[in-house]
């Protein structure tokens, strides 16, 4: 059987730049498999600007921001297979694949870094009643139609969900010559980022309707009309308040899941709220040398931040080749998400051997105005930082430093939450 | 004097900025850099954007290459901008920062390729 140090599965911006930043760590035997015909993943269809502002200082579009990675994955001659399909890990890190050349093959891996990135929830999981006619599209799938294949997906539009890609395809659409008619959201706030309500609806005058919902699809061959309505507190359609909207178009903005089927393959520990592998500060799931960063671990908002998250586990991936495992010796603290705040990754600190700091990212359940962010090591808080908004479609970040902990030597827990004062 | 209320787009960060604006002078509120001052003048004086859209390409192994305007243009522009998109076709190959069209409905900026195109070998 074929071994190599590190294979990286994805070749989207996390698997990017997790090769680079493990072959700037000296890691000389590293593969990346794709199952896309080129690298770059959805950055490739994201032709819209806005993205690296954090990375390069300015402002690029996907697939420059993209191309920046795959020329230094060239420069550093890291290879990689694209048109390939990983079927599944095993627990000693053997992964199965296909493509077209190699047919079926088996290869074992030193180290492994997930980052298969994530998907669209589909109609399916929504129960929305009506015919199933043509025309209703996941947004990533009418925006990947329309930048790449270059089809016109529809004329007059209802969008449900007001995540950033239905937010941005608003404002495509509407540039292409469609009429977005309704963008409706089930929430009674935005999923996406207020840049985007400025610059993808408001800019073109397409109202969003907070929380409001499709309560039924009509057309048989194709889509002639939606009709949505009006949610009570329990998201239940409120009766009278329907209205109809014809349009031979509707586009699902309703929420993307991490794709771990891959994960769950190789027996990693899987967090419900995340629905990504459960990790410790050194992105490493609860399988020996199996790392996860990206989208694939919990979805971001911002492709910059993918990226850090990546060099990080690509750096640490190649120091458990370099020098065995991470894990063991150290003293593990769990990191605790509580008083609105949903989840925190990574989920346990190995606070013996982290880094200087440590950088954990959450999300909050609800809008809270005016709270307070806030740490607490085992009862004592150490933390509190005065937000203006906190939105559960803006991801937050904290950082925990290393001396902090030092005061600290019966750590048994890690808590972040949100307060009123 | 006016106030008005804005969100900053330079940024994900998504400021909530206030703009005050009197006879000679605009002050800006709520921005975090420097970015969020220039974008609230700009915004109730002359709005601008940058407009990104694909443009057809023959030859090439795919059919559309992205592109987008060098620079922020008028708000007022962005219709005609996109009627000079729609009606231009180009040859494969074509590389990022390649000018795809000189002057974009008058506005002096010109509108560039985003991602690199390669030429559609028979048989690919």
């Amino acid at each position: 059987m074929t071994e190599h140090e590190l294979i990286i599965i994805g070749g989207g911006p996390a698997g990017l730049a997790a090769a680079i930043s493990a072959r700037k760590a000296g890691l000389e035997d590293i593969l990346i498999l794709e199952r896309d015909n080129g690298l770059g993943g959805i950055l490739n269809q994201c032709i819209h600007n806005g993205f690296g502002l954090h990375t390069f200082k300015e402002e690029l579009t996907g697939p420059e921001y993209a191309s920046r990675y795959i020329e230094q994955v060239q420069n550093l001659a890291i290879p990689y297979k694209c048109n390939t399909m990983v079927i599944s890990i095993s627990d000693k890190k053997e992964i199965t694949f296909i493509n077209r050349e190699d047919g079926l093959c088996v290869v074992r891996a030193k180290a492994v870094i997930l980052a298969m990135g994530c998907r669209e929830r589909p109609r399916g999981a929504l129960n929305i009643p009506g015919y199933r006619p043509a025309g209703i599209f996941s947004a990533g799938t009418a925006q990947r139609l329309m930048n790449i294949e270059g089809y016109c997906v529809g004329r007059e539009v209802v969008i449900l969900g007001s995540g950033d890609i239905g937010l941005i395809m608003a404002r495509r659409l509407t540039l292409e010559g469609a009429r977005v008619k309704v963008v409706a959201e089930l929430m009674p706030y935005s999923g996406g980022l207020k840049r985007n309500i400025v610059q993808c609806l408001d800019d073109y005058g397409i109202p969003l309707k907070l929380s409001h919902t499709v309560v039924e699809v009509h057309g048989k061959e194709r889509v002639t009309g939606i009709t949505i309505a009006e949610v009570d507190a329990n998201r239940q359609p409120i009766p009278g308040t329907e209205e109809y909207y014809s349009c031979d178009t509707l586009l699902l903005s309703v929420g993307l899941l991490p794709e771990n089927e891959l994960t769950k393959t190789a027996g990693a520990k899987i967090s419900r709220i995340t629905n990504g592998p459960v990790v410790n500060d050194m992105l490493e799931t609860s399988i020996d040398g199996i790392f996860a960063c990206g989208n694939v671990l919990h979805v971001h908002d911002l492709v910059d931040y993918v990226s850090e998250e990546a060099s990080l586990a690509g750096k640490n991936a190649a120091h458990y080749v370099q020098g065995g495992s991470n894990k063991g010796d150290g003293q593990y603290v769990e990191m605790e998400a509580a008083g609105g705040v949903r989840y925190t990754v990574p989920q346990s600190l190995d606070i013996d051997n982290m880094n200087d700091q440590v950088t954990v990212r959450f999300r909050v359940a609800d809008v809270y105005k005016d709270h307070y962010i806030s740490v607490y090591y085992n009862d004592t808080r150490i933390a509190h930082t005065k937000k203006r908004i906190l939105a559960p479609g803006e991801m937050e970040q904290i950082v925990i430093k290393k001396d902090s902990l030092k005061e600290y030597p019966d750590l048994k827990k890690i808590v972040i939450c949100t307060e009123v004062d | 004097m006016k106030t008005r209320e804005l969100t900053c787009i330079g940024c994900p960060l998504g400021c909530s900025l206030r703009v005050m604006i009197t006879d000679n002078e605009i002050s800006v509120t709520g921005n975090s850099c420097r970015r969020g001052e220039e974008y609230a003048k700009k915004e109730v004086t002359s709005p601008t954007r940058v407009v990104t859209s694909t443009i057809e390409v023959s030859g090439g192994t795919l059919r559309r290459v992205s592109v987008k305007t060098e620079s922020d243009i008028p708000k007022d522009k962005i219709f005609d901008c996109m009627k000079e998109i729609h009606q231009t076709k180009v040859q494969a190959p074509v590389s990022i920062g390649d000018i795809l069209i000189r002057d974009c409905a008058g506005t002096g900026v010109p509108v560039i390729a985003t991602k690199n195109i390669g030429v559609c070998n028979e048989g690919d």
